[in-house]
């Protein structure tokens, strides 16, 4: 459903996502871990045909991101980095472009709008301003905006970021509820709710991958966990470069 | 072919519809229509001395849209590509199976649209000349249908400039300095200076490329095929660099 074929990414002379590649099939939830500047972004963002890349090709459903970019978008929902909406808009108008920019019908769109406001319960926000909303609801206003052409892969940076404790249930259940339909990849950095949500784990640092397991097997490789087994991972992947 | 065009009308009026909305969001465009109207109107009467000139006709008016629109209109488009930057929408805009072309057309006509609304609004000087006289008002049509040209055209330089910067000052003075470099290529004083410089010929060229040139020949009540195409290549132009711009900026966005 989504592969990531040696995609690679330079800024100024600096690495920043060197030659990634996996595959990713339906009903798969990846969890896409890294320290922050590790890559993750910037990989997300060019899974999501946001940044081009230098080499490599990204094939969402069969479409390749660098030679048919529009096939393959309209096959992929992207909630990026902090959810960035439009402050002047209600909800309601949001998801409205939305369906334009997909070329959903007016009448598809109206269901499809009915769909996500209840999957993401924004419901009571619709016919308020983007600007007034809280953090929360604007998170959720921009995950509905990801799933109003029902995609088949979504790629969610930082998906629960500034959730309360329930509404990040809410959205953990949501994803869950969606997984086995579509390939999922979220990038997080709360380390305890990646069992939760995915069945997965890829940990990248300086723009490589460095593992790839569930969150089970991952989970066995130190006493304290998930969270342990990553630092290990991360710190000694920065020793060996020290070291080199 | 027919799948591109249909991308690029779907991605138009996504585009389209959305920046206009925008604009009546926010007091932008209402203060821009009102602080519009105001100083054409006071240059009109005050500034140029309509009723001295003792003619029905609306020259006195019309003088002044170059100039205004050289100032006021990268304040219109300012914020078309600068906001999205500046908050980030672009990663939204660019992970959407859009057009470029088409969103920035979108955006380009939709400040056109209330470039146009305020250029309608001055209708009651048309009405006043009417009243005072009988004035030649198929000149006064085409003049006007010059100045909305003319509007697109620097709301084009305007829309590009806002492309390359994250900051609405900064799309704006940008927006303003290409805008008066067009504007002050016809300006007489400065022809008559670049001929006394290099010749008569290099400044003819220069005016060539001005928007006071085109527009004067309007103002005659000539509807000149070359103006037309002046200003909609201008606009053509900027839309693709508009458009060459933002795809730079998905390629090499760090």
């Amino acid at each position: 459903m989504l592969e990531l074929k040696q995609l690679s990414k330079s800024f100024g002379g600096r690495t920043a996502v060197a030659s990634m590649s996996f595959s990713l099939n339906k009903g798969e939830v990846l969890g896409f871990l890294g320290q922050n500047g590790a890559g993750k972004s910037t990989t997300m963002r060019m899974a999501a045909g946001v940044i081009e890349p230098d080499r490599g090709d990204v094939i969402v459903a069969g479409h390749s991101i660098v030679s048919n970019r529009r096939e393959a978008q309209r096959r992929l929902g992207f909630l990026p980095e902090g959810a960035p909406l439009y402050p002047d808009m209600t909800p309601l108008d949001f998801l409205n472009f939305l369906c334009s920019a997909h070329r959903i019908s007016r009448s598809d769109c109206r269901s499809a709008v009915e769909r996500v406001t209840a999957d993401a319960r924004i419901a009571d926000v619709m016919s308020k301003r983007i600007s007034t909303l809280s953090k929360g609801f604007r998170r959720r206003v921009g995950l509905a905006g990801a799933l109003i052409h029902d995609p088949d892969v979504l790629i969610l940076d930082e998906p629960t970021d500034g959730l309360d404790p329930i509404q990040k249930r809410a959205v953990r259940a949501l994803i869950s509820r969606m997984a086995k339909d579509k390939a999922i990849v979220i990038s997080t950095h709360t380390l305890e709710e990646v069992p939760a949500m995915c069945n997965r784990v890829i940990v990248i640092d300086q723009g490589k991958l460095i593992a790839d397991s569930s969150p089970e097997e991952m989970a066995k490789r130190r006493k304290g966990g998930l969270e342990e087994a990553f630092i290990d991972l991360v710190s000694k992947k920065e020793a060996a470069s020290n070291e080199g | 072919m027919k799948a591109e065009l249909r991308d690029i009308l779907t991605s138009f009026r996504a585009s389209y519809l959305r920046e206009l909305r925008a604009y009546f969001a926010t007091p932008l465009a209402y203060v821009f229509v009102a602080i519009f109207l105001m100083l054409v109107g006071v240059f009109t009467w005050e500034a140029s001395r309509f009723f001295d000139t003792g003619l029905a006709d609306l020259q006195p008016f019309f003088y002044w849209h170059p100039w205004l629109y050289m100032i006021f209109l990268p304040a219109l488009s300012m914020r078309l590509w600068a906001d999205e930057i500046a908050y980030s929408t672009s990663e939204l805009l660019f992970s959407l199976p859009v057009s470029l072309f088409g969103l920035a057309t979108g955006k380009l006509l939709a400040a056109w649209s209330v470039a146009a609304l305020s250029l309608v609004l001055t209708f009651p000087m048309w009405i006043t000349v009417n009243y005072l006289g009988a004035p030649d008002n198929g000149a006064i049509a085409i003049t006007y249908l010059t100045s909305l040209l003319m509007a697109g055209a620097y709301l084009s330089i305007g829309a590009a400039m806002s492309s390359l910067f994250s900051s609405q000052v900064l799309a704006y003075i940008a927006g303003i300095l290409v805008a008066f470099v067009f504007t002050a290529a016809g300006w007489p004083m400065l022809v008559g200076a670049i001929s006394g410089l290099l010749g008569a010929a290099a400044g003819d060229l220069v005016a060539q490329f001005s928007f006071l040139t085109y527009f004067e020949t309007a103002q005659r009540g000539v509807l000149e095929l070359r103006a037309l195409l002046y200003f909609v290549g201008v606009i053509l132009a900027w839309l693709s660099l508009n458009t060459i711009w933002v795809a730079n900026k998905r390629a090499f966005a760090g």
